[in-house]
Parts: structure tokens; sequence; C-alpha cells
């Protein structure tokens, strides 16, 4: 083991908090340690839930292990904590090209230059994505059925989809449990999108967890005006076998989160920040 | 109001921003015992947070991911904790908006320890 890597480790021994953890799962990473980089990565979370820098290394650990749902989904919290986040950008427009989508991926890539103008990898990238992004155009120009870019999943299609145009069981495509782990629900306990699987056999519990949070936004709002607690954001109910988070995007409807233990209490808190986001834009669309 | 009781209350209460605690029974919301400031109602505080706790309790079990061991209501002003204990007990704290959650959480699992 070289002696850079062992000083990165003593450090973070010394100090588990210190930010050196982030280098340290890098250095790691870099090195094909990925079970070793993604357990320092996540105590790096763990102590800096906040920080896009350690989602970014997160994600670049998750995209090697060949998890790209997840590393998407790290590299949009990254960016809804620094909006001009390079590494995320880059690393968002390298997941959009392995989908085909060449648009979306030349528009992270362009921010990821901008924020990092002389990253010579983001120059490189830019190079290759629009290479690909022309090669269709001039074959459609000679052969007028010229293949479509690499086919997507329809979950991963959905993801590149503005929210109000999604179906109710892919509203929450793209982000990490999207399909299973997050419920829109009204107040009188109906499912209104989303889904929600029963974490030890994978059972549909969506129904029967809405039909139980019924009349629990009511609930909330008397306890939080009788004890003079001002308006209700959000509720958490951390169990043994994973953690609930339920929040009010509208005040017609609540959104549930489900998730293990694995995953921190804050990073909950954003997750559900940017499906309440998500959620919002749907059900305004609905209403048009 | 019995010593042990009162220290597991207290060591609660002493926490910044923490508004008062009680001991509730989870079964039917009535208080065990409390430590509140003043104007805290202590009757609404009880009643509210072991209903509130019963429906969680419905829903994490229906989610398979068993009762609840911490329950965080977050509030514009202020917020309310509630921890079970082995007893049937509930723990609760009202609180400030920005109090330290982790502090809080630690005594009061803590707390709950003791009545096991």
């Amino acid at each position: 083991m070289p002696e850079s890597l062992r000083a990165l480790m003593a450090e973070v021994e010394r100090d588990p908090a210190s930010l050196v953890v982030l280098r340290l799962a890098e250095s790691l990473r870099t090195r094909g340690d990925l079970d070793g980089a993604a357990r320092v990565a996540l105590s790096g979370l763990e102590h800096h839930p906040n920080l896009a820098e350690a989602h970014d290394v997160f994600a670049r650990v998750l995209v090697d292990a060949g998890d790209f749902e997840r590393a998407w989904d790290e590299w949009g919290i990254a960016l809804a904590l620094d909006p001009r986040h390079g590494g995320a950008h880059k690393g968002l427009g390298f997941l959009a090209y392995r989908r085909g989508d060449y648009e979306s991926a030349l528009d992270h890539l362009e921010l990821a230059l901008a924020a990092e103008p002389t990253d010579p990898s983001v120059v490189q990238a830019l190079r290759v994505v629009r290479a690909a992004a022309e090669a269709p155009r001039a074959a459609e120009a000679t052969v007028p059925s010229a293949p479509a870019p690499p086919p997507a999943t329809p979950v991963q299609a959905a993801a590149f989809d503005p929210p109000e145009a999604r179906t109710p069981a892919s509203v929450f495509a793209g982000l990490e449990g999207g399909d299973h782990g997050m419920l829109l629900l009204d107040p009188h306990g109906r499912t209104l999108a989303g889904g929600l699987r029963d974490a030890a056999h994978g059972r549909d519990v969506g129904e029967e967890v809405a039909a139980y949070l019924a009349g629990v936004s009511q609930e909330a709002e008397r306890t939080a005006r009788l004890l003079e607690l001002g308006e209700w954001r959000w509720i958490m109910a951390e169990a043994e076998g994973g953690t609930l988070h339920l929040s009010r995007p509208k005040d017609e409807a609540l959104l549930l989160l489900a998730r293990d233990r694995s995953v921190p209490a804050g990073r909950l808190g954003i997750l559900a920040v940017r499906a309440a986001d998500i959620a919002r834009r749907w059900l305004e669309a609905q209403q048009l | 109001m019995r010593a042990g009781l009162r220290a597991a209350l207290d060591s609660i209460t002493r926490i910044r921003g923490v508004h008062g605690a009680v001991l509730v029974a989870a079964d039917d919301g009535l208080i065990v015992a409390e430590a509140l400031m003043e104007g805290v109602r202590g009757n609404a505080v009880a009643a509210l947070a072991a209903s509130l706790y019963q429906r969680f309790l419905r829903a994490t079990e229906a989610a398979g991911v068993q009762r609840p061991e911490f329950l965080h209501l977050q509030a514009s002003q202020g917020s309310l904790l509630v921890v079970p204990a082995p007893s049937g007990v509930l723990i609760v704290a009202v609180a400030a908006a920005d109090i330290n959650v982790g502090l809080a959480r630690l005594e009061m699992i803590r707390a709950a320890e003791a009545f096991a």
C-alpha cells in the first residue's frame, strides 16, 4: 500500500469527520477497491450529508460499480446542493451520453466546462458527445431509416421527461427508489402516484400504508397549532427496519418516502425535498 | 413523582432548546409524568403525541419496517420528538425548531432504556 494512502487512512482514523475522507474514498476508487471506497464514501456522507463533493465522490464509486441509477441520483443531490458543481454536471453528462440522450449530455458537459474551464477531460468528453450527436444526423441525411440511439428502459426514459409529462407510476423515475419507495397520497388515504413495497418481501403495500396515514396531515396540523409550533413541515419515523419520511408538497397531497436504515436521515430529507418538487409539478399539471 | 422518572425527564429538559418533556401512556395518551415549561399544555402534548405515534406505528408495521424507535415532527417554529420505552410509555419532548436533534434523540433513548 502506498505511503500516501496509509497517511490518508491514518488521518481518517484520527478524525472520521475530516474532509480527508473524500480523498481517501477517491484514492480507493482509483485503485479499484470499490467496496472500501463505497464504505469510506458513505462514512463521508454521514458526516457531511449537505456537502455536494461527498455526493460526487460516492456517485463516482457507484458508476465504477455499475450502479448507474443510484449514481444519477447522487449527482442529482450534489446539484441540488450546489447547482454549479462541475463534477456532478460531468457525471450526469456521462450518464446521459450512456443512455443515448446526447442533448442532455451536451447541456451537462457545457455546464461542467463553465464550472471547470481548464479540465481537459470535459473538453475531450464534449468532443466525443458532439461527434456522437452529429453521427445520427449525418446518417439520416443519406439513409432514410437510420438506427435510433441506444434504447433506454421505460423508467430510464421517463427520467428525462419533465415531471408534468409523467404517468402516475413513473412520477419519481430517476430518483433512487422512485418506483418502490415513494408514494404520493391524498389526505383521505388514497394513493395518487408512485409506489411502496414491503421492505422484507417486496409486496405492494402502498394502499395499506396510505390508508393508515389518512388524516395524519390534519392531526399534525392540530398538534403544531395547539403546541404553537407553527406550520408542520415533515414527520420522520425511524424504525428498526427502515425510515418513513412524510411531507406535504401541496395542501391536498402528502408525500411518503421509505428507505432502509443505511440511508442517513439527513440524506433522506434531501431526497424528500427533490421528490416534493417533482410531486408539486406533477400535481399542478394534473389540475390544468 | 418518582425520583427515577424525574431524573429521566430532567436529562432531556436540560438540553438547550427543549421546552419540556412528558411521559405518556402509549395506548390512551394519558400523562404519567411531566416536566414542562409554563404555558406548554401537557394534556395536549400527551394526547397528540400518542395519537400521532399510533398512526405511524400502524404505517411502519404495514410498510414492513417494524415499530418506530424515534418519531420527529418538524414544524416552522418547533418540533415534537417521541421515543417509545419498552414499558408501553412514550417519552415525548417539545422543543425549538433548531434543537440539536441528535443529542435529544440520544438522551431520550437513554431514558427509554432506563424504563426497560
